[in-house]
C-alpha cells in the first residue's frame, strides 16, 4: 500500500478538553505528530504572556494544532459527497491543518517584532527544509511538501482547501476561540461549532454558510469580538508583553555595544541579535530556553536588563493609563524629558502600546475587496455577505475599535529623589485619571 | 513612539487623497517591497497581499482624527476615501522620521486602478520565483481576474519603475 493511503491498524485518539477526542487513522498524520519539529510546539504557549492574566492559559501550540486538524477532519467528513469538494485533497488539507502553526517561535509576537522575523516564513522553511516533517511529506509524493506549504501560505490554487484553514470562519479560529476560552476560564468564546460544521457548504473557491445557520455564525462572531477585548487585548497581558519586548531590545542592544560581557554567553540568541537566524538555530529556541536566559539575566550587571527580567519572572508588571496620542502628545513629550531627568530610561520604562500592535483581528465585511468576508448561501443559491443580512454582525463590524495605553513602572517613579520632577510626573499621569492596577 | 503610525502619515501627507481600501493596501505593500521602510506585516489573501496591521493602524489614525475617512455609497458597493487632516499634519511635524522621498512613486501608484495594483502586488509577492513561474502563479491564484499577457507585461515594467 502506498504511504499516502496507509492506515494505522487501530485508530488512535488524543483526549482533548475542547473536542473530546482527536482521531488519527492516517499513518502520515501519526508520523507528523511524532516529528521533533511538531513536538517542539509543546514548548510554545498558544497565548504567550496571557498566563500572567489568566493563570490557566498554559496551553500550547501543540494542543491547538491538533484541534485545528480535528476540526478540518470533521469538515472534510461532512464535505465528502458534496459538489466542489475534491476528495483527492483530503490528506493535503489534513496535513496543512496540522502544520499551519509549525513556524511559531517562543512568545511569537514579541520575538517577531524585536528581531523582525516572520513565523510564516519559518513554517515554510520547516516544511521545505531538511527536517523530519519534510521527509515525511515527501514520502507521500514528490512535491507534496510544496503543496502543503502553499496551502498554509494561502497561495495554493484550490482556494477551497485554503479557506478551511484560513478564512474569516476557519478551523484555526474555531479552535483557538474555544480552546483559549476553556483554558483562560472566561465564559465568552463559546459557540455552537457542531451547528456551524453542519451548515458549512463547499463552493468553487470558499466555504460558505447555509443561510439557516446564520444565528450560529452570529454567535461565533460575538465570541470572537468578546474574546478580543476580554482576553487577547487584556491590558495586563499587554503589560507583560511590553516588558518582554523591552528585555529583548535591551539584550540585543547590550550585545551590539560589543563591550558588555554577559555572565553566560547568550549562545541561543546570537543569531537573533545578528539578524542571521538559520532554521536549525530557530528550532532550538523555545520558551523553556528563553525562560532559562531570563532567569539568569536577573543577575546580570546591567541594571535595566536585570530589572526587566526580574519583573517578567516575578510578575512585577508596569501600570498603565489610557493615552490619546492626539490630545496628549505634549504631555507625552514632557513625560519623556522628565523620565530622562529622573534617570529612568524612557525607551524601556515609558511605552505606548496600541491595539494595532497585536496579531488578532475582528470580523471585516471586506467592503472593497480588501479581504474575503463570510458569505451566506441564500435559498435562491445566491451569496450574501454576512453583515448585509445580520443586524448583529453589522452593528459589531461597524464599530471603531482602537485603543492606546501608556505603560510605566510606578515603583520606579516612587524612588525618584528629585521631588519637583517626581511631582510633575505624577501630576501628568494622575491628571489623566486613575492609574490602572495590574494585580 | 508611534513611529509606524508616523510613517503612514508621511504617506498620506504626500498622497493627498487615496480612494479605496484595496488600493491603499496594495500601494503600501508595493512601496514596502520597493524598500520603503513600512513595517506592516502582510499575508497573502484572496485578493493578494493584505495587512491586518495596516487596516488597524489606519483605523487608529482615523479615530485619532489624524486622517479623514469618508465612506461613499456607490449604490451596489461602498468606497472609502482617505486624506490627512490638519491635526495629522501637526502630529507629523513633531516627528523626525527617516523616510526616503516617496512623492513621485506615490503619485504614480495613485494613478493606477486597484485591479492593476492587485496584479503588481501579487507579482511582487512571488518575487523570489523566476519570471515564468510568477506568471504561472498569477494565473493559478487569480483565475477569475483573467489578467492578460499585456497587463502582466505592464506589471513587469511598472515593477521595474518602482524598484529602480
Amino acid at each position: 500500500m502506498a504511504y499516502k493511503d496507509e492506515q494505522l491498524h487501530e485508530e488512535k485518539v488524543f483526549k482533548d478538553p475542547v473536542h473530546r477526542y482527536v482521531h488519527v487513522k492516517d499513518r502520515v498524520i501519526w508520523d507528523l505528530i511524532a516529528a521533533p519539529e511538531f513536538q517542539r510546539l509543546r514548548r510554545i504557549k498558544q497565548l504567550g504572556t496571557s498566563n500572567y492574566t489568566f493563570h490557566g492559559a498554559e496551553h500550547s501550540r501543540f494542543n491547538h494544532s491538533l484541534g485545528v486538524y480535528e476540526i478540518v477532519r470533521r469538515i472534510i467528513y461532512n464535505f465528502q459527497d458534496r459538489p466542489h469538494w475534491n476528495k483527492n485533497e483530503r490528506l493535503l488539507a489534513l496535513c496543512a491543518a496540522l502544520l499551519h502553526d509549525l513556524g511559531h517561535g517562543p512568545f511569537s509576537h514579541s520575538f517577531e517584532k524585536a528581531f523582525k522575523l516572520d513565523h510564516e516564513q519559518f513554517t515554510q522553511a520547516i516544511i521545505m527544509g531538511e527536517t523530519q516533517v519534510h521527509k515525511i511529506l515527501e514520502r507521500v509524493e514528490k512535491g507534496f511538501a510544496q503543496k502543503v506549504a502553499d496551502v498554509i501560505a494561502k497561495t495554493y490554487e484550490d482556494k477551497l482547501v485554503v479557506s478551511l484553514i484560513s478564512s474569516q470562519i476557519d478551523a484555526d479560529r474555531m479552535d483557538y476561540l474555544q480552546r483559549d476560552a476553556y483554558f483562560t476560564g472566561v465564559s465568552y468564546g463559546h459557540f455552537d461549532m457542531e451547528r456551524i460544521l453542519r451548515v458549512m457548504r463547499p463552493t468553487e473557491d470558499q466555504v460558505v454558510i447555509k443561510s439557516t445557520g446564520m444565528h450560529a455564525v452570529e454567535d461565533y462572531i460575538m465570541s470572537r469580538y468578546q474574546m478580543y477585548w476580554q482576553v487577547y487585548f487584556h491590558p495586563v497581558t499587554r503589560s507583560a508583553e511590553v516588558i518582554l519586548s523591552r528585555i529583548l531590545d535591551r539584550a540585543k542592544y547590550l550585545y551590539e555595544t560589543g563591550d558588555f560581557a554577559f555572565k553566560l554567553e547568550p549562545t541561543h540568541f546570537i543569531s537573533f541579535f545578528e539578524g542571521k537566524v538559520k532554521l536549525e538555530e530557530y528550532l532550538k529556541l523555545d520558551e523553556m530556553v528563553v525562560h532559562y536566559y531570563f532567569h539568569l539575566w536577573q543577575e546580570e550587571d546591567d541594571a535595566i536588563l536585570r530589572d526587566l527580567c526580574e519583573r517578567f519572572m516575578n510578575r512585577r508588571l508596569f501600570k498603565y493609563i489610557e493615552f490619546n496620542p492626539n490630545s496628549q502628545m505634549n504631555e507625552w513629550m514632557e513625560l519623556h524629558a522628565l523620565f530622562e531627568q529622573a534617570g529612568i530610561d524612557p525607551k524601556y520604562y515609558l511605552v505606548v502600546d496600541s491595539s494595532s500592535d497585536l496579531p488578532y483581528d475582528f470580523y471585516r465585511p471586506g467592503e472593497e475587496e480588501e479581504r474575503l468576508p463570510i458569505h451566506l448561501l441564500m435559498p435562491d443559491k445566491s451569496l450574501k455577505e454576512l453583515s448585509r443580512h445580520s443586524d448583529i454582525v453589522e452593528a459589531i463590524s461597524g464599530k471603531k475599535r482602537t485603543d492606546h495605553k501608556l505603560y510605566f513602572p510606578t515603583d520606579k517613579l516612587d524612588e525618584i529623589v528629585d521631588e519637583p520632577v517626581k511631582e510633575r510626573i505624577y501630576e501628568i499621569l494622575y491628571g489623566q485619571g486613575e492609574i490602572e492596577d495590574v494585580d | 513612539m508611534l513611529t509606524n503610525h508616523a510613517k503612514l502619515m508621511q504617506f498620506f501627507s504626500v498622497a493627498n487623497e487615496v480612494t479605496g481600501r484595496k488600493k491603499l493596501q496594495k500601494m503600501i505593500y508595493i512601496l514596502q517591497r520597493a524598500n520603503v521602510p513600512f513595517e506592516e506585516k502582510y499575508q497573502f489573501h484572496f485578493y493578494g497581499p493584505y495587512s491586518e496591521e495596516l487596516t488597524l493602524r489606519v483605523e487608529e489614525l482615523s479615530n485619532l482624527g489624524f486622517i479623514d475617512e469618508v465612506k461613499e455609497d456607490k449604490s451596489n458597493y461602498f468606497q472609502y476615501r482617505y486624506a490627512i487632516t490638519p491635526a495629522g499634519q501637526e502630529f507629523l511635524e513633531q516627528f523626525a522620521i527617516q523616510m526616503p522621498d516617496i512623492s513621485e512613486r506615490v503619485e504614480t501608484l495613485n494613478c493606477q486602478s486597484s485591479r492593476f495594483l492587485e496584479l503588481v502586488a501579487t507579482m511582487m509577492y512571488f518575487g523570489d520565483l523566476e519570471k515564468p513561474e510568477v506568471e504561472a502563479k498569477i494565473h493559478a491564484v487569480k483565475p477569475k481576474q483573467n489578467y492578460s499577457e499585456t497587463e502582466i507585461a505592464e506589471g513587469w515594467e511598472f515593477i521595474g519603475k518602482m524598484t529602480q
